[in-house]
């Protein structure tokens, strides 16, 4: 047996005093060989940051690692200078982040970050550095790799900028790659591609990978072995299929049945009778002018035609970009639509007027994505979920009576109510979104990305709280997502929403097992593995 | 940990609060602190050299024995009971300026942020109240409305308004697309009460900490403009206008203008101070190097 890569033993990192636990991460030990892939999962929090921080040697000063060691092919890394670890990074280690963006110079063109990193590493020549550039430019699939050089990371889609952080993580190919949620920001076409891609580098120079993820799905694609941590601790640490096919540990098991599967559940009985919320031919065109006042126009959404009726869940369905938003804001009239129809139950307000439409607001309701920004700081959450009652016209005892129930419901504790935000978690912040928003006594509620900022156990919860107030209250439900898992889990039908228009929609199961459009075939293949 | 811990624990803000504690006290306290009337003229005591004793004779004939801590003026009055007064003076202006800069400049801002067809006009009229030098405005506000407290206050208050305003509109620009701003028009609630109840004390962190540099400007201001012979009439002690009176002779009775800038430099310090102290501690940014 060879050495491996990276192996590292009983690491512990303590957390300043005051923190919720102790330690960071404790008692963590792995190792990873030349051309192996260890996939560490787990919820938020769980310490997996921390622990590829700490291989980096880029801890936040607050953190020091107390117990064990690191070493890298034989070196041990949290013994060296500073000077000797700023010189692994990118040559020893490569690095890859989850968010492209922050991770690249936004004033600097990314030909001249790549060079930057080969001038601190290499004494190459001017010449021989732009060739290694096009070549590595051109082998992390960037089309056009001279323009590439010469663009601003502003310039270049999501996906192109992860390409871009990949190509710098591997151009002086590092024995160890490591990545840190590299695709949780990406759409999931282009994810599949990325995921590609790292897979196609890693066998061709032979780095072993270690891949931080939350995703059990891309577990699934790309493991060779799997870590699942939870709060600092390991949980169960052992080859891919053996972690996945027969977890032996609770909470492995547990987080493998939160996970959303790709296949669609029974079909309820079809809902008929009027539609308590429809678009018809719904759009939205977005004219700016520029400097000499031509005008150009942006088609956000492109004649959008849908219902929801009592008691249904309808999902919508699309990449970054697709419109979905668009539409959800239309259909709740946060924004007016340029052209098309809404109806609220009978009444049609796609160009009402605020005034006009205030006293119809409470008929339809809406969940936002992120728990962090949907409930307003400053006001203690009794407050902010009597806001609609009191609105339309409840008094304020039969409101905050309602409140009280409302806790109940979204199974929350009652003395919740005189509590702020801040000291709810994430999941709870959105059962107390959801409890606001059921205040005003709604009949169509409208959740757009309501589960994805959350870890899948609890958005599991989440997704059985919709389902169970939907059945007590009858209500209709429109899911905008743009995780196909939850959608099969969640939506009775699904529409597919692509560039703006609506391209394929239909009873969940069908859309599923025979998508019609070329792009929903796409979009479903691209859906990180099902963990068979 | 709790915010009065966590702003306690800021020695800027401590420092800063502490000095404006004195001050204040000292304000509220002056009557008993072996003051007399800060306008009463003795001719028998005319630029008394700094901690003399005498007898004071007062406007009603009486006389009192007196320490003259600080001298006296060229009309024989107490400098030491005027500055003290003074600080009464430069404290309301300071305080009564920074909040209607902050009130005015808030509504303005909210408008301005929430309203496309307000933010045009509003925003061009503050730019063009930018472009004139704030002093200038003051004192020409000062002398079209003639000298009072509140006049001057609000020609001190009204070339600070732009730039509230500017800081305001950009909070609220942000702040309107916040989930739960839309969540709140979604319920329905009234423009006027979302303005009110979510963007406003949302913003209010920043604001705060805009007033207290606000309120230490205005010292300074008001200083100048009574220096210029524009701020409260005379009757009204202010270190300003006590500098003022002093400045003809200042090289050979220098304490009139001494004493009160000894003042009035750690006031103005400490406003900035506990300004600082609020924003390190308030504005996330800055929370990271204060820890």
């Amino acid at each position: 047996m060879t050495e491996p890569v990276l192996l590292v033993e009983d690491l512990g990192v303590v957390l300043p005093a005051g923190a919720d636990r102790a330690h960071a991460v404790q008692g963590i030990s792995l190792s990873i060989a030349a051309g192996k892939t260890l996939c560490v999962v787990g919820e938020s929090g769980s310490g997996k940051s921390v622990m590829a921080t700490t291989v980096m040697g880029l801890l936040p000063r607050e953190l020091r690692p107390t117990q064990g060691s690191i070493r890298l092919k034989g070196e041990s890394l949290l013994t060296a200078s500073a000077q000797r670890l700023r010189s692994l990074r990118g040559q020893a280690m490569g690095m890859v982040f989850q968010e492209p963006m922050t991770a690249l110079n936004p004033v600097m063109s990314c030909g001249d970050q790549i060079e930057e990193l080969l001038k601190t590493h290499t004494d190459w020549s001017a010449a021989q550095r732009r060739t290694e550039i096009l070549r590595v430019l051109a082998r992390v699939k960037l089309p056009d790799p001279e323009r590439m050089v010469r663009s601003y990371p502003h310039q270049l889609s999501g996906g192109q900028r992860q390409r871009i952080v990949i190509a710098m993580a591997v151009i002086l190919k590092p024995a160890l790659l490591i990545c840190d949620e590299p695709t949780t920001a990406l759409d999931v076409t282009t994810q599949k591609e990325v995921l590609g891609l790292i897979n196609e580098l890693q066998s061709e120079q032979g780095m072993a990978v270690l891949f931080i993820t939350h995703d059990m799905g891309v577990v699934a694609e790309i493991a060779d072995e799997v870590l699942v941590m939870n709060q600092g601790l390991a949980v169960e640490y052992g080859a891919c299929d053996a972690v996945l096919k027969r977890p032996q540990m609770d909470y492995t098991r547990m987080l493998l049945a939160s996970v959303p599967g790709m296949t669609p559940p029974p079909a309820r009985a079809a809902c008929d009778g009027s539609a308590l919320l429809r678009g018809d031919k719904v759009q939205k065109t977005y004219s700016s002018r520029d400097w000499i006042g031509r005008s150009r126009q942006t088609h956000a959404l492109q004649g959008a035609t849908l219902a929801v009726h009592a008691g249904e869940t309808v999902g919508v369905v699309g990449e970054s970009g697709s419109g979905k938003s668009t539409l959800a804001r239309c259909l709740i009239r946060l924004i007016a639509p340029s052209a098309g129809q809404v109806h609220w139950g009978d009444a049609e307000v796609a160009q009402l007027l605020e005034g006009r439409l205030r006293p119809l607001r409470s008929q339809v309701q809406v969940v936002f994505q992120d728990p962090n920004r949907s409930l307003n700081p400053r006001r203690r959450v009794g407050d902010s979920i009597i806001e609609g009652a009191v609105n339309f016209g409840a008094t304020l005892e039969d409101a905050r009576r309602l409140a009280v129930d409302l806790m109940d419901k979204v199974r929350l504790p009652r003395e919740g109510l005189l509590r702020y935000p801040s000291q709810f978690s994430g999941g709870q912040r959105q059962r107390l979104a959801i409890a606001r928003a059921l205040a005003c006594k709604p009949r169509v509620l409208v959740a757009d990305e309501a589960v994805s900022a959350l870890d899948v156990s609890v958005q599991a919860q989440i997704m059985q709280l919709l389902r169970d107030i939907q059945r007590e209250l009858g209500l209709g439900l429109l899911f905008i997502t743009h995780d196909l898992r939850v959608a099969a889990q969640l939506c009775d039908r699904v529409i597919v929403m692509h560039q703006g228009e609506i391209v394929e929609q239909g009873p969940t199961a069908r859309l599923y097992a025979q998508p019609e459009h070329d792009y929903t075939r796409r979009l479903l293949a691209a859906a990180p593995g099902a963990i068979a | 940990m709790a915010l009065h811990t966590r702003l306690w624990r800021n020695s800027a803000f401590r420092f800063g609060v502490l000095v404006l504690a004195v001050l204040l006290a000292l304000a509220l306290t002056a009557p008993l602190l072996g003051t007399v009337d800060p306008s009463a003229m003795d001719s028998a005591h005319i630029n008394t050299a700094a901690g003399e004793r005498g007898e004071f004779a007062l406007l009603d004939g009486n006389s009192v024995a007196h320490r003259f801590w600080m001298g006296t003026d060229n009309f024989g009055r107490d400098i030491y009971s005027r500055v003290l007064y003074g600080t009464r003076t430069s404290l309301l202006v300071a305080s009564f300026t920074a909040v209607v800069a902050v009130a005015i400049g808030a509504l303005l801002g909210m408008l301005a942020g929430y309203f496309r067809a307000v933010d045009a006009v509003l925003m061009r009229v503050m730019d063009g109240l930018m472009a004139i030098p704030a002093i200038l405005l003051a004192i020409a506000l000062v002398a079209a409305l003639g000298a009072t407290l509140w006049t001057v206050v609000v020609a001190i208050a009204i070339p600070e308004i732009p730039r509230v305003t500017r800081l305001v509109r950009s909070l609220v620009l942000t702040l309107r697309e916040e989930p739960f701003v839309e969540a709140a028009r979604a319920l329905a609630t009234p423009t006027p009460v979302i303005l009110w109840r979510h963007v406003l004390p949302n913003a209010m962190a920043p604001l705060i900490v805009q007033g207290t540099f606000i309120a230490a400007s205005a010292v300074l201001t008001e200083a100048i403009l009574s220096f210029l012979g524009l701020g409260l009439p005379a009757d009204v002690p202010t270190w300003g206008n006590i500098m003022a009176e002093g400045r003809v002779q200042f090289t050979q009775y220098p304490s009139n203008v001494l004493f009160p800038a000894l003042f009035l430099v750690p006031t103005v310090l400490a406003i900035n101070l506990l300004g600082d102290g609020l924003r390190d501690v308030l504005d996330p940014k800055f929370a990271k190097r204060a820890a």
